[in-house]
């Protein structure tokens, strides 16, 4: 089960063009969903906002090895940032989402600065209870929150002052799409940056890492924030996109799901998200609608086999079945 | 290049209530070439713990330029010149070559904390990285994952990391084991490439390597300095034959 | 003064149910090393074994109660054999979805068979009301919850301390290569204590099966107390779970009667701050 050998430069220069030119192609694509499938505008939205999430939580699992199950509790802050800001009149959707932002990394400031000094058990445990607090507070704290019934009179003003928020959904596709675009940019400037890489260091030997005079502390509360800001930013998008907030934004069920869709597609690979998420949301949208049991029994079975056979997800398959494709090709 | 004097006085470390290193007191002068050899379990591994702070010493100090450094941990003691290997190879084992290397070059000129601009267009520091890979003959592999590397090569790049922290002070555990004799020169090579001015701590068992490097050398037997002096006083010690070499004069490979 | 024993009772009663869940995952956790969210998965087995075995056959309590324990211990032998075994020395993460998906296929399959609904345990007789305790009205089958709790931690916790296979899990615990090192068969070592910390987990699901009711979202729902007993205890140990499952069994149940509009907050709110300050357990206070 060793990593693929790359000898020689990493990626070919032709190979790197190609991919230049062919990187748009899926946004475009994407972009002009409306026009072939009319009428799952809303479903797509919800795909793209989590796949905001799942590259925030990519951040942390999949470069800086920090295994998270409360990735929710982020999550939820931005959107009921967001939510509760808009039902107190401040309304505009890009305002609000900055104020998710802050928040949220905010949140992920002290409960990182907290939490990150432990590992292992001790640490999962932390982000589990960490999330479970808040789900608590936002649960009892009815008045602000809705607890139980979610919060009530959410409405946001129109994009820019110019696009409301439609029944079909189509303004807030858009702008989810474009949100998702800009925060793909920054997620892969950031992982290609020393930063980016001092995160793997510290993932694949901590020890090591400190041994070179690296503050591991620092640069895991520093992307434990940046990650819950973009967490936040998809709480608030999921806001804004249904004009509700649910008390399952804050859930351990959600923290669950992130990580199982973001394992699915294939951690630290930055597509992993774009490939996980839609075939959980997908394949729930049909099978969970159907009977709930079902789609329990597929999922659990479709982990346990993934973790016992094919460590890597969707897209590490991938990688195994070109790298033979390639062997095969040397040794004829 | 900078210059330090690493010293310690009256160093003990115990673990439980075992003693493993015990009152030592040892310097290390700016461009000296120095072995320390010993029979295995003597406490040499233990020693450079302490001198990089990876272990604090249950009494004694540790002195850099005078100054104590006893109280100072891992992380400000590298960025004070004090660069070391370890015997059991520590490599990031998914990373590339050059991404281990430079991490460490990242690290050292202060720029492992940029968030917006790509690794790969930092050019003195790719350039600095990609010069260091060379200097300890892995060129040809760059790009491949540290942990696909034969173990003698590892060896290599642990060595490439250490240089790239731009040690004063650099303290070599057992570089060589795992690199097949023939190839033992390489090690020597990269060490002759080095500024003079760098002090160096060899620890090594292969005793020929000892020989040609070392101007001085330090027996270190049961946590105490045992004897020490120029290769040749040592080899003629008789006390150090009777305990340590055994009777040849470069048996000690055999022996230990 | 009657409040306060009232809130001790039925503290003591919950969190005697959460130890002996609990003490089996913090056993095999630090013996094997694994991250295991699924061991509630064992407990609500043994909870829907006792309650079907005593409303549907009428079989007796205590019966019903030691056919869950067993036939779950056998399970819990073949899963570790089958596929836990090959998750030692794999990632936390790994670890983490292997035992999520274990959750969701046995949460999926206790859905199939039994249906979404809780099953209410119908108590024998005996059991039914309330008998005075020190001038108090105290509900008989607590009472016997306790009593029973405590007769079987008497067993385990002397068993651990003078048996054979107490003394192997414990140096096993400490030390794995010495154990092995002196022949301990860790193999069946591991499996053993995992069929033995399942059953006790199925026997607390059993006996507890009025405290946290048996539904499939058992797992999912209670994991959270299960790992915070494991996690406050320490790992490894048999004797710390049990002052960590009391000590939050009361604390929970003081908060949810004297401060019910806070909840749950205040007992994540606590683990959180112990687990900043102690972050191997309570175990690691006793030691410094
Ligand atoms: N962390 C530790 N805990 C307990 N004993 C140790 C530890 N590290 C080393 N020792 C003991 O200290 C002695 C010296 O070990 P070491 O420094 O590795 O020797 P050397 O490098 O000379 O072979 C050995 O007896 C070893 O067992
Ligand atoms: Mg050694």
């Amino acid at each position: 089960m060793t990593a693929v050998s790359t000898s020689g430069p990493a990626y070919p220069a032709a190979s790197s063009q190609l991919r230049r030119l062919a990187l748009p192609l899926p946004w475009l694509a994407t972009a002009a969903l409306p026009l072939f499938l009319p009428g799952y505008e809303p479903l797509a939205t919800q795909i793209l906002v989590m796949i905001v999430f799942a590259l925030s939580l990519d951040l942390l699992v999949g470069y800086a090895g920090i295994v998270t199950l409360g990735h929710a509790g982020l999550f939820g802050m931005g959107a009921y940032t967001a939510g509760i800001l808009s039902v107190y009149g401040i309304t505009d959707p890009l305002l609000t989402a900055g104020c998710a932002m802050l928040v949220a990394a905010a949140t992920g400031l002290v409960f990182g600065w907290a939490m990150l000094r432990t590992k292992d058990l001790t640490l999962l445990m932390l982000t589990m209870a960490s999330a479970f607090l808040l789900y608590e507070i936002a649960n009892k704290a009815t008045w602000l929150t809705g607890g139980e019934d979610g919060l009530q009179g959410v409405n946001f003003s129109s994009l820019f002052g110019t696009f409301a928020f439609d029944f079909r959904g189509i303004t807030a596709f858009y702008y989810s799409l474009a949100v998702l675009f800009v925060v793909f940019l920054a997620v892969r400037a950031l992982i290609a940056s020393p930063f980016g890489w001092s995160l793997r260091g510290i993932r694949e030997n901590s020890a090591r890492m400190a041994a070179i005079g690296c503050p591991i502390l620092k640069r895991r509360v520093i992307v434990y924030v940046i990650s819950a800001a973009l967490a936040g930013l998809a709480g608030a998008l999921q806001a804004q996109a249904t004009q509700f907030v649910a008390l399952y934004s804050l859930s351990f069920e959600l923290s669950g799901n992130i990580l199982i869709m973001l394992i699915l597609g294939g951690s630290g690979r930055l597509y992993g998200a774009f490939i996980g998420v839609p075939a959980f949301m997908f394949a729930q949208d049909l099978l969970a609608k159907q009977d709930p049991a079902n789609w329990f029994l597929g999922l659990g079975i479709i982990l346990i086999v993934l973790v016992m056979l094919a460590p890597g997800g969707i897209l590490g398959i991938a990688e195994r079945v070109m790298a033979a494709i390639r062997r095969r090709r040397g040794a004829a | 290049m900078e210059t330090a004097t690493l010293e310690t006085r009256g160093l003990n470390k115990s673990f439980g209530s075992v003693p493993v290193i015990t009152d030592v007191d040892f310097v290390l002068r700016p461009g000296e070439r120095r072995a320390l050899i010993g029979p295995n379990g003597a406490g040499k591994t233990t020693f450079v713990n302490l001198l990089t702070g990876n272990l604090r010493p249950t009494s004694g100090r540790v002195l850099l330029d005078d100054h104590d450094i006893t109280e100072l941990d891992e992380a400000r003691r590298i960025r004070q010149g004090i660069g070391r290997t370890f015997q059991i190879t520590s490599l990031f084992p998914m990373l590339t070559v050059r991404e281990n290397v430079f991490l460490a070059v990242s690290e050292c000129e202060g720029i492992a904390g940029n968030l917006f601009r790509s690794a790969l267009r930092h050019r003195p520091q790719i350039e600095r990285t990609d010069e260091l890979i060379r200097r300890v003959g892995l060129s040809d592999v760059a790009n491949t994952h540290a942990q696909l590397l034969p173990y003698g090569r590892q060896r290599l790049l642990e060595i490439a990391i250490a240089l790239a922290l731009r040690p004063k002070i650099l303290l070599l555990d057992e570089p060589a084991a795992g690199i097949p004799t023939a190839d033992s020169h390489v090690v020597l090579d990269i060490l002759a490439t080095l500024p003079k001015d760098i002090a160096v701590l060899l620890i090594d068992h292969d005793m020929d390597l000892v020989f040609r490097f070392a101007q001085q050398i330090t027996v270190m037997v049961q946590g105490s300095i045992f004897a020490q002096g120029s290769p040749r006083e040592i080899a003629a010690d008789p006390r150090v034959r009777e305990v340590y070499l055994g009777d040849s004069k470069h048996g000690l490979a055999a022996a230990s | 003064m009657t409040t306060a024993i009232t809130i001790l009772f039925f503290g003591i009663a919950y969190g005697m149910i959460l130890y002996l869940i609990s003490v089996g995952l913090s056993v095999t956790m630090g013996l094997m090393n694994i991250v295991n969210l699924a061991h509630g998965v064992f407990a609500m087995l043994g909870g829907y074994i006792t309650v079907t075995l005593m409303n549907h056959l009428g079989v007796p309590f205590l019966l019903a109660l030691a056919a869950g324990c067993v036939l779950v211990a056998i399970l819990g032998f073949v899963l570790e054999r089958l596929l836990y075994r090959h998750l030692y020395g794999r990632s936390e993460l790994d670890q983490v979805l292997f035992s999520i998906g274990l959750i969701f296929v046995s949460a999926a399959l206790a859905r199939i068979a039994w249906g979404p609904l809780a099953q209410p345990i119908e108590l024998p007789d005996y059991l039914k009301g309330q008998v005075e305790f020190l001038g108090l009205e105290l509900p008989t089958y607590r009472l016997a919850l306790v009593g029973f709790g405590f007769a079987v931690i008497a067993g385990l916790w002397f068993g651990f301390d003078r048996t054979l296979f107490g003394a192997r899990i414990r140096a096993t615990v400490n030390n794995r290569e010495m154990a092995q090192s002196v022949g301990i068969d860790t193999d069946r070592l591991f499996a053993l204590a995992f069929a033995l910390g399942t059953g006790l987990a199925a026997l607390g699901g059993g006996l507890g099966a009025d405290v946290l009711a048996i539904a499939p979202t058992y797992p999912l729902q209670y994991i959270i107390y299960f790992l915070i007993v494991v996690a406050v205890g320490g790992l490894g140990d048999i004797k710390a779970p049990f002052l960590a499952a009391i000590l939050i069994g009361l604390a929970d149940t003081a908060c949810r009667y004297f401060l019910p509009e806070v909840g749950a907050i205040f007992i994540f709110a606590f683990v959180f701050v112990v687990l900043i300050w102690l972050p191997a357990g309570i175990m690691q206070w006793r030691r410094s």
